[in-house]
């Protein structure tokens, strides 16, 4: 087989994939990040702890009641967005008319609570979770072997992700989240009740952190911290896309990841650190982002 | 003002109005009445209250009481977004065009309330600026045509009564007078229009009566056909 500067092509193949895997989860949750920063302009420090609900719920769904991984897939994403519909009404949609500090606070509070009750029950070891039997297996490309639980992770968080944009971006539902998003007062002025969108878009934004848990929970052992651990990275990716920008979210989730698959190939050191070097320069050249306007 | 309008039914009957931001007492105990089919104008200086008015009417205050009532419901205490629903359409002075959307879909923003609102291609022929112009950012278009998307988008929904506060506001006579004839369009159409206005030439063209408000009160109603005798009068309210 050829190489590619030095390196064999599995060996720059598997890490890509690798970094895809990565990059689906990170856009993903910086996807909901967006959603919910330029609807409700609430940092939302509990993504990590529901998305790592999203996938204690999966495995509870298994191991309590039997229902399996497609089931889960459903029910998971319901359920966490219901329970963000709840702490959006019981406690966020408190701390609108004060500084966006708030929100912050609350919920970085908020995700030490579930992550701390997690740990109680479930220790901090990791629960083991079965890959779907349709979804055993791989495929030889030839260059590269391909897990089919793995392709399946990258195609459908793409077509999660691109159906978020094509409904915000270009459906009329998605045109009053933009002006809601721009101008709520005026919105509600024409009759639309913003505080109802402003919770189901938080239990959307939500949702898609639950569904991100889901699709981990087969390729990472469910953990009480499979979320903090991920979510810094989310934040930086969110901070380089644009705060608040859909397809800044997807594109710089996707990129980094890949980035860093690419980093670990050639320069192992620097794989942790790379997408905090990229946000640094990106801040200096460009403060609101790569997708970002300026406010 | 003919006797016949005072027999046509009330649209609009705002009794002792106060309004407050935060702290700040903004509206003194306003009365104003508006009947079904009429242009009346809110004339005044800045901050005498005329915006607060508006936006009195349509909830987005602080905290209002006393009493406003549209075709006989009382607003007060209503949700904000069942105000509109009633068929009351706000274009706001800074025309609140969203440059997220497209000028389509700013055009197509605002929920139709009620049946018999204009379609798209009478709102195009009222306003021939705006034809062809749908993938265009909304906040692209010029001032005019800003103001023209404003009220277009509003007259789509079927709402009878218009607040329109300063239409007119920083753009160039041409635009002005065709915004102008517009609005005597949308009078003879049969809707009812509340007008914020600094430019009582331009109110004077269009309006039936006009409401001057001071320091958060009204003080004076003048009928547009006895403008003339009062010009000293309204010279003097508006220190022009």
């Amino acid at each position: 087989m050829f190489d590619l500067l030095g390196v064999p092509p599995q060996v720059l193949f598997g890490q890509l994939l690798l970094g895809l895997i990565n990059g689906s989860f990170y856009a993903l949750l910086s996807l909901g990040l967006a959603v919910i920063f330029g609807m409700l302009n609430v940092i939302n420090f509990a993504h990590g702890a529901l998305y790592m609900i999203g996938a204690f719920v999966a495995w509870l769904l298994l191991t309590k009641l039997g229902l399996g991984y497609w089931w889960a897939l459903g029910l998971s994403p319901l359920i966490v967005g219901l329970l963000g519909v709840v702490l959006e009404k019981t406690m966020l949609s408190r701390l609108y008319k004060l500084d966006h500090l708030y929100g912050l606070l609350l919920t970085f509070g908020l995700a030490l609570i579930m992550e701390g009750a997690f740990r109680h029950f479930y220790g901090v070891s990791g629960q083991p979770y079965p890959i779907p039997d349709a979804l055993k297996g791989g495929q030889n490309l030839g260059f590269m072997f391909l897990p089919n639980y793995r392709g399946w992770v990258v195609v459908a968080s793409l077509i999660v992700c691109f159906g978020t944009w094509f409904a915000i971006e270009r459906t009329r539902l998605g045109a009053y989240l933009r002006a809601a998003t721009e101008n709520p007062v005026l919105v509600q002025a024409f009759g639309i009740n913003v505080p109802v969108m402003i919770t189901a878009t938080y239990g959307f934004g939500v949702a898609l952190a639950g569904l991100a848990g889901v699709l981990a929970a087969p390729i990472y052992q469910v953990s009480p911290l499979m979320g903090s651990n991920l979510i810094i990275v989310v934040f930086a990716v969110v901070v380089i896309g644009g705060m608040g920008s859909i397809l800044g979210a997807i594109v710089t989730g996707l990129g980094l990841g890949l980035l860093e698959g690419l980093t670990k190939v050639f320069y192992p050191e620097a794989s942790n650190i790379v997408v905090f070097v990229v946000m640094a320069i990106v801040l200096l050249i460009k403060p609101a982002g790569l997708f970002g306007r300026e406010r | 003002m003919p006797d016949g309008a005072t027999v046509k039914t009330a649209m609009l009957e705002i009794r002792d109005l106060q309004a407050f931001y935060g702290e700040s007492h903004v509206l003194h105990g306003v009365n104003i009445d508006v009947r079904q089919g009429e242009v009346v104008t809110l004339l005044g200086r800045n901050g005498a209250g005329k915006t607060t008015t508006m936006r009195s009417i349509m909830g987005i205050v602080g905290k209002r009481n006393g009493s406003i009532r549209f075709q006989g419901k009382e607003l007060i205490g209503m949700a904000q977004h069942r105000i509109p629903r009633l068929g009351i359409g706000y274009v706001p002075e800074e025309r609140g065009i969203f440059s997220s959307l497209s000028v389509d879909e700013n055009l197509m923003l605002p929920p139709v309330v009620k049946s018999g609102g204009m379609t798209v291609p009478q709102i195009y022929e009222l306003f021939p600026n705006l034809q062809g112009r749908g993938t265009t950012q909304g906040t692209r278009l010029s001032g005019g045509e800003q103001q023209m998307l404003a009220i277009a988008r509003i007259l789509r929904t079927g709402a009878d009564l218009i607040l329109l506060d300063e239409p007119t506001e920083g753009l160039a006579p041409v635009i002005i007078e065709q915004i102008g004839v517009a609005v005597r369009k949308l009078k003879q159409r049969g809707f009812t229009i509340v007008l914020v206005e600094q430019n009582f030439r331009f109110a004077a063209t269009i309006a039936d009566r006009h409401y001057v408000m001071e320091e958060g009160h009204v003080v004076d109603m003048i009928p547009n056909d006895q403008l003339a005798q009062n010009m000293d009068k309204l010279h003097t309210y508006l220190g022009v």
